[in-house]
């Protein structure tokens, strides 16, 4: 863990480095979901609400799903664009050396400038507990930080398991780009709107729908149940991680290296 | 033949090359298509009847902004003309005995052109036949059909003016990040590609008309479901020709400006 932050401080000073264009970049991460968020805005201006939801509500739902993204690309830019490290056979620099792997290439990538975006998700965040009438108690507080955390957990998850495809393909799998980025479009929105297949695959294959809609019933008061049940629910995104890091570790024992 | 006429063809060709790249494309775009549906359709359920485009009509357009997704994005650019800008080899590309602009062009062209002839048909085959309410309509008529044809190949005219002046600004700029994201996150909305233009909020709409930028997805879209007619498309081509004429002559006479102080990065 320690080297990870390590690699955390040199990285984030060599992005400092270019200091306009950072900041340039940041300001652009601001902004391209700011324009999905003001589509959202305008439908629900026109069509009134989604059936069984308001506004403020939806907007709780995309700033956890946009908040959870920004952060996993950026802590976990490393397995985002880990075909590089294949394709220029840099991996095997990572194999000799003796520490695990996965805390490596972690290490090997951030994407900084989506502070941005992280802070657009903070906005609407903001947004949605202002206009939402709610009563904050700590469990319910505890419960989004979970939804947070679970919704980084599963984009991380996906992440590594794309990595993982290109010990075999070594370029990375565009399909790939429909978990990740099809997931957060998708999950942006409360998870019952959709088709029961779709709901069901993003629940039970890829939990989105533990980390964003399950528990965000309970936040909203309207389970029926056990409450705890629907708090513990992003806890199920561990669950998804456990076969991820098993593809992987698969994936490593495949390797064979590329490059000259 | 012409020089920039054969370079389409060359890069044409070259971009046909990336077939397995498209058959992953063709997946995102039908992926996202269904999920955009399932939401608009959920939007509809309350309050659709009052609104200024039927549930049909958008499920026409999201089928038409997935197929064509390759000719009217604007996020898609060509890493190696700012490269040639950047690192100096414009230098090389000034030595040929052509006019730069119209050879760019038909570089730009000629990409969307490959990108999207190879995606198009396999998202066409599927969503005109997959099951109701997520089927795509056919075209009012076939005169809708064919003026849909002339405006969405005039919006891609004019989508590649545009990125040409993107490029362009990188001669001053030197990083085409700043460019790009300002032309892709404010072209995308006011094209009407995140949500269409007429389900947007009047004032809203107002700025999207003052600007070229719903020409190229919203108009020819709309052609196609007949929701604008025959008369009022043929006169709208008209308009796209005109902001095609301003947008081609700007980035000319940018460019002329560019190359007379050009600065040759590198050694």
């Amino acid at each position: 863990m320690r080297l990870y932050f390590k690699y955390m401080s040199i990285l984030f000073k060599s992005q400092l480095q270019y200091r306009t264009s950072f900041w340039l970049l940041c300001a652009g991460q601001f902004f391209v979901p700011f324009t999905v968020f003001a589509g959202i805005y305008f439908l629900f201006e026109r069509f009134g609400k989604l059936p069984g939801w308001t506004f403020h509500e939806a907007a709780l739902c995309f700033g956890v799903i946009h908040m959870a993204f920004s952060v996993s690309e950026c802590f976990v830019r490393g397995f985002d664009a880990f075909s590089r490290l294949i394709v220029r056979g840099d991996f095997d620099r990572l194999l000799v050396r003796p520490r695990s792997t996965v805390i490596q290439v972690l290490g090997s990538n951030f994407e900084f400038t989506r502070f941005g975006r992280m802070l657009q998700s903070a906005v609407v965040l903001g947004i949605a507990v202002s206009g939402l009438s709610v009563q904050w108690t700590p469990a319910k507080i505890i419960t989004l930080i979970l939804m947070i955390a679970g919704g980084v957990v599963v984009f991380s998850g996906i992440c590594m398991l794309r990595a993982s495809f290109c010990f075999w393909t070594v370029q990375g799998l565009e399909v790939m780009n429909i978990f990740t980025d099809g997931g957060r479009e998708m999950a942006q929105y409360p998870l019952d709107i959709y088709a029961k297949w779709v709901t069901r695959f993003f629940t039970f294959i890829i939990p989105f729908g533990a980390v964003s809609y399950l528990p965000l019933l309970y936040i909203l008061d309207r389970t029926d149940g056990p409450d705890l049940l629907y708090m513990a629910m992003p806890l199920a995104s561990l669950l998804f991680l456990a076969p991820c890091l098993a593809v992987w570790r698969v994936g490593v024992r495949h390797y064979r290296s590329t490059g000259s | 033949m012409n020089a920039p006429l054969s370079l389409l063809k060359m890069r044409f060709l070259m971009g046909l090359q990336y077939r397995a790249a498209a058959a992953a494309g063709i997946l995102t775009q039908l992926f996202f298509g269904l999920i955009l549906i399932m939401v608009y359709a959920a939007f509809y359920t309350h309050n659709g009847e009052a609104q200024p485009m039927t549930l049909k009509e958008v499920v026409a357009y999201v089928w038409l902004q997935q197929m064509f997704f390759a000719l009217i994005v604007l996020w898609q650019f060509d890493g190696e003309l700012f490269e040639l800008i950047t690192g100096g080899n414009i230098a090389y590309e000034l030595c040929r005995p052509w006019r730069l602009y119209p050879i760019w062009y038909a570089k730009l062209l000629a990409a969307r052109l490959s990108s999207a002839s190879l995606r198009c048909l396999p998202v066409a085959l599927v969503v005109f036949i997959l099951p109701e309410p997520y089927r795509m309509p056919l075209p009012t008529s076939p005169a809708a059909f064919l003026l849909f044809t002339l405006a969405l190949l005039s919006g891609l005219l004019l989508v590649a003016a545009i990125s040409m002046l993107v490029y362009i600004s990188v001669f001053w700029t030197m990083s085409p990040v700043g460019s790009v994201l300002m032309i892709a996150v404010a072209g995308e909305f006011f094209a009407g590609m995140i949500v269409p233009v007429l389900l947007m909020p009047g004032w809203m709409q107002t700025i999207a008309g003052l600007l070229p930028f719903r020409w190229m997805v919203d108009f020819p879209f709309r052609v196609y479901t007949g929701h604008i007619g025959v008369q009022e498309a043929i006169a709208g081509i008209g308009i796209q020709m005109i902001w095609l004429a301003v947008l081609a002559a700007a980035g000319q006479w940018l460019m002329g400006r560019a190359l007379r102080r050009v600065v040759v990065q590198g050694g």
